[in-house]
């Protein structure tokens, strides 16, 4: 799993002061560089086949034919089928499932202990920080890889713990940027007011603190998303992930590196599928940083 | 683009630098895992064995029709009772370290793999009480009970002899440097990446050792593996992938070397500890009705391109001890749904199916899920690795098991372990009474057609209770070069290098 | 500049002992036993009861914390389970292998990043900003393990140009330790070429909006002295902290890498030590793993706040 981490411009991002809603501006800016608007049609394409696979995909995805295997792509099966006669197209379509959930779901649970964490420290600041950005920096120095296998082992193996896994190894990163955004924003004039007035924390936090954090959070969802996408495979790839026969990238990986020679394209639309969703997410992470850039708002 | 100019320069680069011309020549094997240490008492691990039969003579060895044949012993008599051995060694051999092997080197190779605190060959040599050396080319092993398969245990790690000097210096770390009497001896050894051996001016046999080098390189990519052989990186490979097999005999450079091995790949079903009491621990008919579901044929087909062979029994069908009163059954699926209707068992079964990692035990997971599903078992496949199944096998948290053994040469090292009531590896919790004797029987004497008369009524139970679905038995497959002159394949899958060539 | 040097220092240690707590809770909460793995196909109880009295298996965790904390404080990392050989000749053999990997990986991943980042920069906006974008994407968007096959098959098994495997050391012969090296490196190196790509973009679109650019413009030099001379020099300060970071990261990622390339270097290493439950070698390299990345750290923020005074506090 790649660390994903922001350049300065982002984490020193100037704070806004009253909250304007530059959303409708950083949405314009957005569409308006060709590659995010490529990667967010790619995202849409694959989350509508995710969604209607069952009326897009030609075949069951774990119907097994013994007549029919490691067949070469032809007219009835347009990607070809495995080594267990499966046709190929309709477990990437199906598998399309595995994978967004995987970079979704893990990514939710990450932001929804990394975010709170991360205000939580940066905001308070004092032996709360220390501790919780201490355990962070320890996090972060691990192989993000072999921490999420050691927890899906720990968890056993399955697509739920595997994204739980991810999403535990995926926190970190969200404390840190959560937490620096805090850090800034909280010597700013209209906090202190908010504090003289009496608004509790909690409030600080969530209505003025927050807001601040999201165009930052954004860009990094969408590249976290990509990297866990790319650790589930890696996951399903060493069996750690969805178990067969339920169809996911990884796994269909895993079972054509035996036939690379004679079955190539086992591997093929896999790796093709992976490729172009991760690529997109970070096509669409990389634009919304543009969009969001304060200097082009 | 200059990664492209980079990859080209260095090309260039390696081809210019020529050809060095080889005075020695070296054989590079290439292995499946790294192996674990290299100490013939404290080795468990089948790539292990194999780096063995480069530097550690054993007592005796086997030929390709299983029979015992002399390497540092010479021959053996058994005392009338069956429970006195008497060994005659071979005259005038040397360790690798120069030191002489003699009875006393016998007596402490024995006494060390018995008494060393973490030695795994203590229940291999559990009958034996004492060895007592008669004279200096003569030992004698005392048992507590006769022990038939005694002398093919000597054929395997309890048989191999290690150099007392250097045992005594290294204590447990003796895998590290390891000293025995063998065609090589150890040079050095870097963790996953190699292993290096050298041809040994000790050795009784040196006029028939003509390579000077061996490199034992652990790839556990079984395409990588190939790769490299193809490319030269390797003149030899264990475990060549049954897919790959069409690959290499279409390749007028490589060689492929086969026997058909001595253990066995099945379903291994939970009957005494399933915690959860399904359907598939209570009742024989539904075990057998989940037997009758599977194609053997059609499996080895789809996995394995029909190469392997498939069974039904803990022996091979090409064994001198296969029962051939039980032979292999086909598919019968409206038999097995009319068995599991008799034992009152509503469809769909849910039945926990261990299977520990592994690509090819995965596709034949999914193809019996496939099969078995028909007749009305939902085997839910939970992939799980190797040392979580261990544990859980062992604990009997599974219903069913993918799992096969290596194999030993005597059938009893099949079958005692998993079916004796409460022996170290019987995970199912099988236990039968009139199984126990039998085993115990069938050790007590070494009349061939009396053992296989026994394990014939073992047979007949195990297959009727069925605590282990037979399925196949893999071919051992070994791809090596053209190059290679001289190799044969023998059943129990070691790569033997006296005699081997390289042109 | 001592004092947060200093500060810093201090951090260190709480970081070091949550991370040795982590490495040490995950790798006794996975399932299995290591006595079992040890013993393989050969499962004798007295024996695993032995290799469990041995390693201190059956005690308390927290006991079992402490006998691995008293040795690692006084240097020695336990040994293998499974080779018997001690932890520290493990690191010692192969970080000569990982680091030579990881130093070719930053450097394939520089000469494709930096270009890259310039491209996208100068001409943002353009065809070229895109395509040079998504040049630097493509390594981070393609799963390690499956370019590596990949590559393998192309350069090794089609074209026999490079070794598909294994490892030859500098010292031996050079040219086969490169030959050895470079598709895993390129492979490595490929993943990380989009951080240098963004930071590189990010930091020259910074400075050529600068004040200083424009003062810079304003004395008349020409807009290619500029933007070379000038942003770039500027731009290049946090790609060099950067690949110190990444060169941590190198350090113990190359996991699925080193495993398909056959590379025994430390994410072998670490991986195989995870399957076959050796607990020490986990802990002891992950731990000499995190120091290093730690520190690593600990030297690119000096230099960052060396070259930005305002950044101490």
């Amino acid at each position: 799993m790649s660390d994903a981490t922001l350049p300065a411009n982002i984490t020193a991002a100037k704070p806004v002061g009253r909250f304007e809603s530059p959303a409708g501006r950083a949405l314009q800016n957005l569409l308006e560089r060709p590659s995010a608007v490529i990667g967010l049609a790619i995202i849409l394409l694959f989350a509508l086949m995710a969604i209607f696979a069952p009326y897009v995909a030609p075949y069951d995805p774990i119907a097994t034919s013994w007549s029919l295997v490691r067949k070469a792509p032809s007219s009835s099966h347009w990607f070809g089928t495995d080594d267990l006669g499966r046709d190929i197209m309709s477990r990437i379509i199906f598998g399309t499932r595995a994978s967004l959930l995987a970079g979704v779901i893990s990514i939710s649970i990450a932001i929804s202990i990394g975010v709170p964490l991360g205000l939580l420290a940066g905001y308070r600041g004092g032996f709360i920080d220390a501790l919780i950005s201490r355990i962070t920096d320890a996090m972060l120095a691990c192989p993000a890889l072999i921490l999420a296998i050691a927890l899906a082992a720990f968890l056993g193996p399955s697509l739920t713990n595997a994204m739980i896994a991810i999403g535990i190894t995926a926190t970190p990163i969200f404390i840190r940027l959560t937490r620096g955004q805090a850090i800034n924003v909280k010597v700013e004039n209209y906090i202190e007011a908010a504090e003289a007035i009496g608004n509790s924390s909690v409030r600080i936090a969530l209505r003025h603190v927050l807001p601040n954090v999201i165009p930052a959070l954004l860009v990094q969802i969408t590249l976290s998303i990509a990297a866990a996408i790319i650790a589930e495979a890696a996951l399903s790839f060493l069996g750690l992930g969805q178990q067969p026969p339920a169809p996911s990238w990884g796994s269909m990986l895993n079972s054509a590196q035996r036939f690379l020679v004679s079955a190539p394209w086992m591997a093929f639309w896999p790796g093709l599928s992976i490729f172009l969703i991760v690529m997109s997410f970070n096509l669409l992470g990389d634009g919304l940083r543009d969009a969001l850039d304060p200097r082009e708002q | 683009m200059k990664i492209r100019t980079l990859t080209g320069v260095t090309a260039a680069l390696l081809l210019l630098s020529g050809v060095q011309a080889m005075a020695q020549t070296t054989l590079k094997i290439g292995l499946a895992e790294d192996p674990d240490i290299l100490d013939p008492s404290l080795g468990r691990s089948y790539v292990g064995r194999i780096v063995f039969a480069s530097f550690c003579d054993k007592l005796f060895d086997i030929d390709e029709k299983l029979n015992v044949v002399p390497q540092l012993a010479l021959s053996y008599t058994t005392g009338d009772d069956g429970k006195e051995v008497a060994i005659k060694l071979r005259p005038n051999v040397k360790f690798n370290d120069g030191e002489p092997f003699d009875a006393e080197a016998a007596k402490f190779s024995l006494d060390r793999h018995v008494t060393l605190p973490t030695s795994f060959r203590k229940p291999e040599l559990a009958a034996l009480e004492r060895v007592e050396v008669v004279d200096p080319l003569t030992i004698k092993l005392v048992l507590k009970q006769p022990f038939s398969p005694l002398i093919s245990q000597l054929t395997d790690r309890a048989g191999m002899m290690v150099s007392p000097k250097a045992a005594k210096e290294a204590g447990d770390k003796f895998g590290l440097k390891p000293v025995c009497v063998g065609p090589y001896k150890f040079v050095e050894r870097v963790p996953q990446d190699r292993i290096v051996f050298e041809k040994s001016q000790d050795y009784w046999n040196k006029d028939n050792v003509f390579i000077d080098k061996i490199i034992y390189l652990p790839i556990v990519d079984a395409t990588v593996r190939l790769a490299n052989l193809k490319s030269g990186g390797l003149d030899l490979l264990e475990r060549l992938l049954a897919t790959d097999i069409k690959d290499v005999r279409s390749d007028s450079r490589l060689k492929l070397s086969t026997a058909l091995e001595l253990g066995y790949q099945g379903v291994t079903l939970n009957v005494g500890n399933d915690k959860a009491k399904g359907p598939m621990s209570q009742s024989a008919k539904v075990r057998e009705a989940f037997d009758l579901s599977i194609d053997r044929a059609a499996l080895n087909q789809v996995v394995f391109n029909g190469e392997f062979v498939p069974g039904n029994q803990w022996i091979n069908p090409e064994h001198p001890y296969y029962q051939k009163k039980y032979p292999v059954q086909g598919r019968d699926v409206a038999k097995a749904k009319a068995l599991l209707k008799e034992a009152g068992v509503t469809t769909p079964i849910t039945v926990d199916f261990m299977v520990p990692k592994g690509a090819e035990t995965e596709a034949v997971a999914q193809v019996i899920q496939s099969m078995t599903a028909e007749t009305g078992f939902d085997m839910k496949i939970r992939l799980t690795e190797f040392a979580t199944s261990l544990k859980q096998g062992e604990a009997g948290e599974y219903q069913a098991y993918l799992i096969g053994w290596s194999g030993r040469t005597d059938p009893d090292g099949n079958s005692y372990i998993f079916f004796k009531t409460k022996a170290p590896q019987n995970n199912t919790g099988f236990s039968d009474a009139e199984a126990d004797k039998l085993l115990d029987d069938a050790r007590l004497t070494s009349e061939a057609p009396t053992r296989k008369a026994i394990y014939e009524k073992l047979a007949g139970i195990i297959l009727r209770e069925r605590p282990i679905v037979y399925i196949y038995h893999r071919r051992i497959l070994i791809a090596h070069t053209a190059k290679l002159e001289g190799y044969k394949q023998m059943p129990d899958g070691l790569v033997r290098v006296m005699g081997l060539k390289l042109k | 500049m001592l004092s947060f040097l200093g500060r810093r220092l201090l951090q260190m240690i709480p970081t070091l002992f949550f991370v040795s707590v982590l490495i040490f809770s995950l790798q006794q909460l996975l399932p299995g036993d290591p006595a079992l793995v040890m013993a393989g196909e050969e499962r004798d109880p007295e024996i695993i009861a032995r290799i469990r009295a041995e390693y201190h298996f059956d005690e308390p965790l927290p006991i079992q914390y402490i006998y691995w904390m008293k040795g690692v404080l006084t240097g020695d990392l336990g040994e293998s389970l499974r080779i018997k050989v001690p932890v520290l000749d493990l690191i010692r053999q192969k970080l000569p292998v990982t680091l030579q990997l990881a130093t070719m990986a930053i450097i394939i991943s520089l000469l494709i990043g930096i270009p890259a980042g310039i491209i996208s920069a100068v001409k943002k906006g353009t065809a070229w900003d895109y395509g040079a974008n998504a040049f630097a994407l493509w390594g981070i968007s393609t799963p390690n393990f499956w370019l590596g096959i990949m590559l393998i098959f192309i350069f090794s098994i089609q074209l026999g140009w490079l070794p598909a495997s294994g490892y030859v050391s500098l010292r031996e012969d050079w040219q086969a330790s490169l030959a050895s090296t470079i598709l895993p490196a390129f492979v490595l190196g490929n993943a990380i070429a989009a951080i240098f790509m963004r930071h590189t973009r990010s930091a020259m679109l910074e400075v050529m909006e600068s004040d200083y650019i424009r003062t810079a413009r304003a004395k008349g030099a020409s807009e290619r002295k500029v933007i070379l001379a000038h942003a770039l020099r500027n731009a290049l300060t946090p790609v060099i902290t950067l690949g110190a970071l990444e060169l941590g990261t190198l350090l113990s990622g190359a996991v699925l890498t080193e495993q398909i390339f056959s590379i025994p270097g430390f994410g072998k290493l670490i991986v195989d030590a995870v399957f076959n439950r050796d607990y020490a070698v986990v802990q002891g390299v992950v731990l000499v793993t995190a120091t290093t990345y730690i520190t690593l750290n600990l030297i690119a923020d000096i230099l960052y706040v060396m070259v930005n005074p305002r950044l101490r506090n």
